[in-house]
C-alpha cells in the first residue's frame, strides 16, 4: 500500500521561538543537556509538523526533564518506561509527532528491554539518548555505558561491567536508523535531529553529553578542541570517510578491520577511502564504524539510515484494510455473530 | 470416566449420584496407573451401594461403529464422548436433534465426522435404553421457564470481558487500545479483540507486562479507550505504572483474571487472592476504583462499565475476574446496543482559555481529559506531583491537597453505583457475604437452605472500592455475618476496616477450586446452630 505521512503539516513557519516554554531550566549550568534542548528546539520547526501534533515522552533522569522546557504536549513518564508509553500514544493517534527522550540509564539499564523492542518494531518514534556514561540524577553511579574500570560511587574499585554500546545495541535490534551527535557541537545535532524525524521507522540519536558535576571529561578524549578533527570523524552519505584536521586522514577497510590512514602517506590515495554508505542494508560496516574508538575515530552522524516499512505504516494498512473487508462493522453485528437463539 | 478420572472426581459426586464409567478402559494397566490395586479396587460394595454405577462399553461400541463406516481407531475414539452424552440424552429424555444440527454446522465440511458422531450418538442412546437400571433413573430437567425473552447465545468470560471492552468503545466514541502480554488465564481476552480491527481495537501484544500497561496509558493521553488484561503476577509487574495512572489521572481499565498464587502459583486454578494488591499494591496513597464480575456472561456488563467509569471519571478501574469466569461458558442474553447506557468521556474543549490540567468537575471531582492534537491545550503530565494549575509543585499544602482530591474522586464513584441489595430470608440471623466470582454457589447455597427454612440471607458485592454507600446499614442489620471468599479472607478484612462494629466470621477455601454449595451449606448450618 502506497506510504503515507501521518502527522499534519504546519499551516505556518514555526521559529525556536514558538517551542520554547515558560519553565525555568533547572539543569545544572554548563551541562551539556543545554545544547542537546537547543538542538531540539532548532529542530521543531524544520520538521514542519504541526505544533500541537507533537508529543515528547521522557523516562526518569536530568535529561528526561525536557519535556517541560519545550512547548509541546509532554509526558514525564517513570523511569525506563518512556519508549513504551511513547509506543502506545503513537499507536492510539498516528497523527502525532512522538519524541522520546533518555538517559543512558534510563533507556540501557531498567529501560532497556523496551529500547530494544522499540528499535525492532520500527515505530515511527524518534529516540534521542542523552549518553553521559553515569547516573547525574542520583548523584554519581556507573551507568550501563560507564567506561569498563571507571572509579564511581558505586565502583569505588573500578567496574568489572562491560559497558553497552549504543551503537551496536540498535544495530543488533535491527534498528533503521542510528546517529550519534555531540553535544558541543549543536549545528551538527540539529541537523542529525532533522534528518531523523525525516525517518519513518525508529530513529535514535544517540547524544555524547557532558554531566559536569558527575563525570565531567567523560568525553573530553575525543570533544576536546585540540583533539576533536582528529578523534572523530563526521560520516556523510556517499562521500569518502575522511577525517582530521588537515582533512588528510582516512578510513579503509584492509580486509581484517577498519584502519585509519593518511592520504600522502604510503601511497595512499583518496581513491583507497571507503565511501559511506548509510543505506547499506547488511549492519556489517556500519556495525564496525559504530564500535570505533581508540586509534580510530569515533564516528559521528548518521550512521545507518535504511528504508523498511514502519510498524506504523503496517499496523494503520492492516487497520484500514479489516474495516473495509472485515464481516462486523459494529457491536450488534458481532453480538449477534455465530450460533444463537431465540427463547420466546 | 476411566480409572483416573473416577478415582479423581468421585469424591465431587454426591451420594446417590448416577456414575458412568467406560468398562472397556479399566484395564489392569489402567487401573494400577490411576493408583488402584487389589485392597482398593474402584467398585466395592460400598461404593456400588452408594451410587448407580453405568458400566458402559463405550470404547468397543465407538469402535465397533467407527468400524461399520470406515473410519480409523483414532477418528473413532475421538467420538467416545458422543456414547455418554447418548446416555445422557436419554437420561434426562432430551432429543437429540439440536445436537445432530450443530454437528452439521460444527463440520459442515466433514460429512464422514458428521456421520460418524451422529451415529454414535445415537448408539449411546438406544444402549441407555436397554438398561433396565435406566428406566428408574430418569431425570427430568425443568423447561428453563424463568428465562427472561429474548435472543442468546452462550458466551466465555474472557470472550465477554473483550466484547464489554469494545461495547465501550462505540458507545463512547473512543478508539479501543489494549497492551497486553500473554499470560494464563487471561491471554484470550487479547486473543478474542485482535480478531477485531474492524471494529476499529487496536490491540497491541507487548515485550511484557510492564509496556502492556505503559502503551496503554500512553494510548489513554492520547485519547484511547485504554486497557490491559493481566492475572496476579502480571499485575504485580504493572503496579509502579499504575501509580503514574493515579497520578495522570487518566482513564485506564485493567483486567486481572485472577488464579492461584502467589509467584507462578496455580497459573490454571482459580482463586480470588489478587484482592489486596487491586486494593493496596501501589507505593503511595494511590486509590484506585476496584470491581469484580461475578457471572461469565456478566463480565461483559463489568468490563462495559469499568470502562464507563475509568472515562467518565478519570480515573484508573480494575476489574477482577478469575480463571474460573474467564474460561467459564455461560448462557448469554445479547443485549442491543442502543440499550446500552450512554458514555459521555470528560474532553477538553479545544483552546478553551480556563484549561487547568487539574481543573476538576465539582461534583465528580474528574479532571478533563485534553489530548495531544487539540489546539491550545498543550500541557505536561507525569509521575511527578503537580499543583492544580499543571506545574509541578513539592508544597506541602499543595501535596496534601491533591491526595485528598485524588481520593475524593475515587468516593465519588459512589454516588453513582446502585444500592447493594440483599436477596433471601427478610429476618435472616445469618448474612453470608460474597464478591466476585463466587455467586453462584453462593446463591444456590442460601436459596437451598431458605427452602429448607432456615433463616439465612446473601449479598452481593460487584463494586469493591469504593463499596455501595449503604453496605454499612446492610451489615449493621444481623447478628451473624459470614464472609465467603476463595482466598484467606482479604475482602473480610477490607469490611472489618471499614465497619469494625459488625462482628464477622470467614469461610475460605484456597485450593484452586470454586465453592462447592455442600460445603457452603455445611458451614452455614454450623454457624446457625451457633
Amino acid at each position: 500500500m502506497a506510504e503515507k505521512h501521518f502527522v499534519p503539516k504546519a499551516d505556518r513557519e514555526y521559529t525556536k521561538a514558538d517551542f520554547t516554554s515558560d519553565q525555568m531550566v533547572k539543569w545544572c549550568p554548563g551541562c551539556g543537556d543545554h545544547a542537546i534542548l537547543a538542538a531540539l528546539l532548532n529542530t521543531f520547526p524544520k520538521t514542519n509538523h504541526k505544533k500541537e501534533n507533537i508529543c515528547m515522552v521522557s523516562g526518569i533522569g536530568c535529561s528526561s526533564c525536557i519535556p517541560y522546557y519545550v512547548d509541546t504536549y509532554g509526558f514525564h513518564s517513570i523511569h525506563g518506561r518512556a519508549c513504551a508509553i511513547a509506543t502506545g500514544v503513537k499507536l492510539a493517534n498516528p497523527a502525532l509527532s512522538v519524541w522520546v527522550s533518555m538517559g543512558d540509564g534510563d533507556s540501557m539499564a531498567i529501560g532497556g528491554n523496551h529500547l530494544i523492542h522499540a528499535v525492532r518494531r520500527n515505530q515511527d518514534l524518534n529516540i534521542t539518548i542523552f549518553n553521559n556514561e553515569i547516573y547525574g540524577l542520583t548523584k554519581g553511579q556507573y551507568s550501563p555505558t560507564t567506561k569498563f574500570g571507571q572509579v564511581t560511587k558505586t565502583s569505588p574499585y573500578g567496574t568489572i561491567d562491560y559497558p553497552f554500546n549504543p551503537g551496536e545495541l540498535v544495530m543488533g535490534a535491527q534498528g533503521t536508523f542510528y546517529a550519534r551527535a555531540l553535544d558541543c557541537l549543536p549545528p551538527l545535532t540539529t541537523d542529525i535531529m532533522t534528518r531523523a524525524a525525516k525517518h519513518d521507522g525508529t530513529s535514535v540519536v544517540e547524544v555524547l553529553q557532558n554531566c559536569m558535576i558527575f563525570n565531567d571529561k567523560a568525553h573530553a578524549a575525543i570533544t576536546d578542541r585540540a583533539v576533536r578533527d582528529d578523534r572523530t570523524i563526521i560520516l556523510e552519505d556517499g562521500k569518502p570517510m575522511i577525517f582530521g584536521k588537515e582533512k588528510n586522514k582516512g578510513l579503509r577497510f584492509n580486509g581484517r578491520c577498519l584502519e585509519a590512514v593518511t592520504i600522502g602517506e604510503n601511497g595512499i590515495t583518496i581513491d583507497d577511502i571507503m565511501i559511506h554508505h548509510e543505506d547499506t542494508e547488511d549492519t556489517g560496516i556500519h556495525m564496525m564504524l559504530a564500535r570505533m574508538s581508540g586509534d580510530l575515530p569515533v564516528a559521528l552522524g548518521v550512521i545507518r539510515n535504511v528504508k523498511k516499512t514502519s510498524y506504523t505504516q503496517l499496523y494503520e494498512d492492516q487497520m484500514e484494510e479489516q474495516m473495509a473487508i472485515g464481516k462486523y462493522k459494529c457491536m450488534d453485528d458481532l453480538l449477534n455473530s455465530g450460533d444463537t437463539w431465540e427463547v420466546e | 470416566m476411566n480409572p483416573a478420572s473416577l478415582k479423581s472426581n468421585l469424591k465431587w459426586a454426591k451420594k446417590g449420584a448416577t456414575v458412568i464409567v467406560d468398562i472397556d478402559t479399566f484395564t489392569d494397566e489402567a487401573l494400577e496407573k490411576a493408583g488402584y490395586n487389589e485392597n482398593n479396587h474402584p467398585f466395592t460394595d460400598e461404593m456400588e451401594r452408594a451410587y448407580t454405577i453405568i458400566k458402559a462399553p463405550v470404547t468397543s461400541f465407538t469402535q465397533r461403529i467407527g468400524n461399520e463406516q470406515g473410519a480409523d481407531k483414532k477418528t473413532a475414539d475421538r467420538c467416545r464422548n458422543m456414547f455418554a452424552l447418548g446416555i445422557i440424552f436419554y437420561a434426562t429424555h432430551k432429543k437429540l436433534d439440536q445436537t445432530f444440527a450443530y454437528l452439521e454446522r460444527k463440520f459442515a465440511k466433514k460429512p464422514d465426522v458428521v456421520a460418524l458422531n451422529k451415529a454414535v450418538l445415537t448408539e449411546g442412546y438406544e444402549y441407555a435404553d436397554k438398561l433396565e437400571v435406566m428406566h428408574s433413573h430418569i431425570f427430568e430437567i425443568a423447561q428453563a421457564d424463568k428465562m427472561e425473552k429474548g435472543r442468546y447465545r452462550n458466551i466465555t468470560g474472557n470472550v465477554a470481558t473483550a466484547w464489554g471492552l469494545l461495547a465501550a468503545s462505540e458507545k463512547s466514541g473512543r478508539r479501543l487500545f489494549l497492551g497486553s502480554y500473554p499470560i494464563t488465564p487471561a491471554t484470550d481476552v487479547m486473543v478474542e479483540l485482535a480478531k477485531h480491527k474492524s471494529l476499529g481495537a487496536r490491540v497491541f501484544q507487548a515485550e511484557d507486562e510492564i509496556a502492556g500497561i505503559c502503551s496503554a496509558i500512553g494510548a489513554s493521553y492520547a485519547g484511547a479507550l485504554a486497557c490491559t488484561s493481566t492475572s496476579g503476577p502480571g499485575l504485580s509487574l504493572k503496579s509502579e505504572a499504575l501509580g503514574l495512572a493515579v497520578m495522570v489521572e487518566l482513564p485506564l481499565v485493567v483486567v486481572d483474571v485472577q488464579r492461584g498464587g502467589p509467584s507462578t502459583g496455580l497459573p490454571t486454578k482459580t482463586e480470588q487472592s489478587d484482592l489486596n494488591q487491586a486494593l493496596y499494591g501501589r507505593n503511595g496513597e494511590a486509590p484506585v476504583v476496584v470491581m469484580a464480575a461475578s457471572s461469565s456472561a456478566n463480565c461483559f456488563y463489568w468490563a462495559f462499565n469499568a470502562a464507563k467509569v475509568a472515562l467518565e471519571h478519570m480515573t484508573p478501574v480494575i476489574l477482577l475476574t478469575d480463571g474460573y469466569l474467564g474460561n467459564g461458558s455461560q448462557l448469554f442474553r445479547i443485549p442491543k446496543m442502543a440499550d446500552m447506557p450512554e458514555i459521555k468521556p470528560r474532553l477538553a474543549t479545544p483552546n478553551d482559555p480556563n484549561y487547568r490540567p487539574f481543573r476538576r468537575d465539582p461534583v465528580t471531582f474528574a479532571r478533563e481529559w485534553a489530548l495531544p492534537g487539540m489546539e491550545g491545550l498543550r500541557h505536561r503530565v507525569g509521575g511527578l506531583e503537580k499543583c492544580p494549575d499543571g506545574p509541578l509543585s513539592t508544597d506541602p499544602e499543595n501535596h496534601a491537597l491533591m491526595v485528598a482530591n485524588r481520593q475524593e474522586k475515587v468516593n465519588r464513584v459512589a454516588n453513582y453505583i446502585p444500592d447493594q441489595e440483599v436477596i433471601g430470608d427478610p429476618d435472616a440471623e445469618l448474612l453470608v457475604v460474597g464478591w466476585g466470582g463466587t455467586s453462584g454457589a453462593l446463591t444456590l447455597a442460601v436459596e437451598e437452605m431458605n427452602k429448607e427454612g432456615k433463616k439465612v440471607a446473601y449479598t452481593h458485592f460487584n463494586y469493591i472500592c469504593p463499596l455501595p454507600k449503604n453496605t454499612g446499614d446492610i451489615l449493621r442489620k444481623y447478628k451473624k455475618i459470614v464472609v465467603c471468599e476463595l482466598n484467606n479472607g482479604q475482602f473480610a478484612g477490607y469490611l472489618r476496616t471499614q465497619f469494625p462494629e459488625c462482628p464477622m466470621t470467614q469461610y475460605n477455601k484456597i485450593m484452586g477450586l470454586p465453592f462447592e454449595v455442600g460445603e457452603l451449606k455445611a458451614e452455614f448450618e454450623r454457624l446457625l446452630a451457633k
